[in-house]
């Protein structure tokens, strides 16, 4: 379970994050939706621990994740897998090195092992043979499954998703979507993802939260959401260009 | 006048930011060199990237540097009758101040250089945060390695400078001043002490802890996508160029005048 309880965060005078709180149940897929920029992705951040809160906590199976010391959030990372926005490759390694890294650094598995769980991981992307691959020669989608091979090659328990369907063609947008959904039910993980593609929100989501103006304003099903009566819900999930959002 | 305090008072808080930034990182390299996981395919492939790389550049400005030098010092020397000390000169200054000065500038302008572009593209493409997400520590997996490289590879190219230029030396004080090879040679033995050798040797650590430390820096401190990296390693570079410049006067007043 991961709980965030008041977390504020302030960047050079602005305020991104005002106390905001969210309960996430263990084997739920949360979709957190969200303009560009509101704050989303600093939220990720924080879970994983990249970004320390002004105040507040986040707490992952009863460790608050802001009082831990590198050492200890280092093994509490260890057990998430987080898929970035530009999927965050190392160019200086090949497909194989990137996906096999967590194991490679931080696992005493031999380098068959290692290469077996590389192609598993690949092809639960569907993506095959690829591994002596750069970076540099993947199309936009490959990379974003290379990302996601590489954030669950360790099997972790948690996957966090930042804008998993951005930059992408609508068809390869569902093929990452249906992936995401099949990986929640086959590695049966917590998952947390943001973005501001409602296709995608209402595809992958058992709860889906919104935030705006540094809090959660609303939290309910993909159903609830679609059947919310709060203007500036209402306005970001329909995309209307005039509303209390903007006005 | 308030205005002009404030920003008096930022700028100098600016810079205390980015001299404790400096010596936190130069402190958590040089520990990081001591904990394992020991990273020596990255070491060495760094080392071949920073030292054997650069081999071809060095050479080039040693030779010249050299050449120059004797060019220069027989056009003085002559009017003396002096040109016997041509040799001494050539080796003394190679091995205290242009050997080492000149590699430590080769370097922070190639691989100093490359590192900060490297390492920013690295920051403003999230690679350094799913370095720190997949529970590995930047400096451990970046930065000491670039460390290890440039701390071993910058006196070993420092020495081939120094042999070079005197080669340089030797070379135009054979064909156009005729002086003999053995006078040469033993002018150039007889002169250097192992003084000489090792404050340039020491020099040319402190030029790669400052060319390590300030690019690394500037490269995880990159922000704002292409524009940031350029900047970031534009700065590294100016940085580096003055600080060993600057190092360079206080070590040798250290070693020839105090």
């Amino acid at each position: 379970m991961i709980e965030i309880i008041n977390l504020c965060k302030t960047f050079n005078g602005h305020e991104v994050l005002k106390k905001l709180n969210l309960l996430i149940k263990k084997g739920q897929t949360q979709v957190i939706i969200g303009r560009s920029g509101c704050g989303k992705s600093v939220l990720l951040k924080h879970i994983v621990g990249i970004l320390k809160p002004d105040s507040g906590q986040v707490i992952i199976d009863n460790q608050d994740i802001t009082r831990l010391n590198e050492k200890e959030i280092d093994r509490l990372r260890l057990r998430m897998g987080l898929l970035f926005q530009g999927a965050a490759l190392f160019d200086s390694l090949s497909v194989g090195e990137n996906v096999g890294f967590v194991l490679r650094e931080h696992t005493d598995s031999d380098e068959i092992t290692i290469r077996k769980r590389v192609r598993e991981s690949l092809e639960l992307v569907g993506l095959r043979g690829i591994e002596e691959l750069a970076p540099s020669e993947l199309s936009g989608g490959m990379k974003k499954r290379v990302g996601l091979a590489r954030a669950i090659c360790a099997r972790p328990d948690i996957i966090l998703y930042d804008e998993p369907t951005t930059g992408i063609d609508p068809i390869m947008a569902d093929a990452i979507n249906t992936l995401i959904r099949q990986l929640h039910d086959k590695l049966e993980v917590t998952s947390i993802a943001v973005t501001h593609d409602m296709v995608s929100a209402y595809k992958i989501a058992d709860r889906i939260s919104m935030l705006y103006d540094g809090r959660i304003i609303e939290s309910g099903s993909p159903q609830e959401i679609k059947d919310t009566k709060d203007p500036y819900v209402r306005q970001f999930i329909t995309g209307a260009a005039r509303g209390p959002i903007t006005d | 006048m308030k205005a002009y305090l404030n920003r008096l008072g930022k700028k100098f808080l600016d810079a205390l930011y980015y001299t404790g930034g400096i010596v936190l990182l130069g402190t958590k390299a040089t520990l990081g060199v001591f904990r394992p996981p020991f990273k020596r395919r990255q070491v060495f492939a760094q080392m071949s990237k920073i030292g054997v790389d650069s081999l071809f550049i060095v050479t080039l400005i040693s030779l010249f540097t050299g050449i120059v030098l004797v060019f220069q010092s027989a056009y003085q020397l002559q009017k003396l009758g002096a040109e016997r000390f041509i040799a001494h000169l050539v080796s003394i200054a190679m091995c205290r101040e242009m050997g080492p000065v000149f590699t430590a500038l080769i370097i922070a302008g190639r691989a100093g250089a490359s590192i900060s572009a490297e390492l920013g593209t690295m920051k403003v493409t999230e690679q350094v945060d799913a370095l720190q997400t997949m529970a590995s520590d930047p400096i451990h997996y970046l930065v000491v390695p670039r460390f290890l490289a440039l701390m071993t590879m910058v006196p070993i190219l420092t020495i081939y400078a120094n042999f070079i230029g005197i080669v340089g030396g030797y070379i135009v004080a054979i064909w156009k001043l005729g002086i003999t090879s053995s006078m040469f040679i033993n002018s150039t033995f007889e002169v250097l002490t192992l003084k000489d050798i090792f404050s340039g040797l020491f020099k040319s650590l402190i030029f790669a802890a400052v060319i390590c430390t300030v690019s690394c820096f500037e490269g995880l401190n990159a922000r704002g996508g292409a524009e940031g990296v350029g900047k970031a390693t534009t700065l590294a570079v100016v940085i580096s160029f003055v600080l060993i410049i600057a190092a360079d006067c206080l070590f040798t007043a250290f070693f020839y005048f105090v």
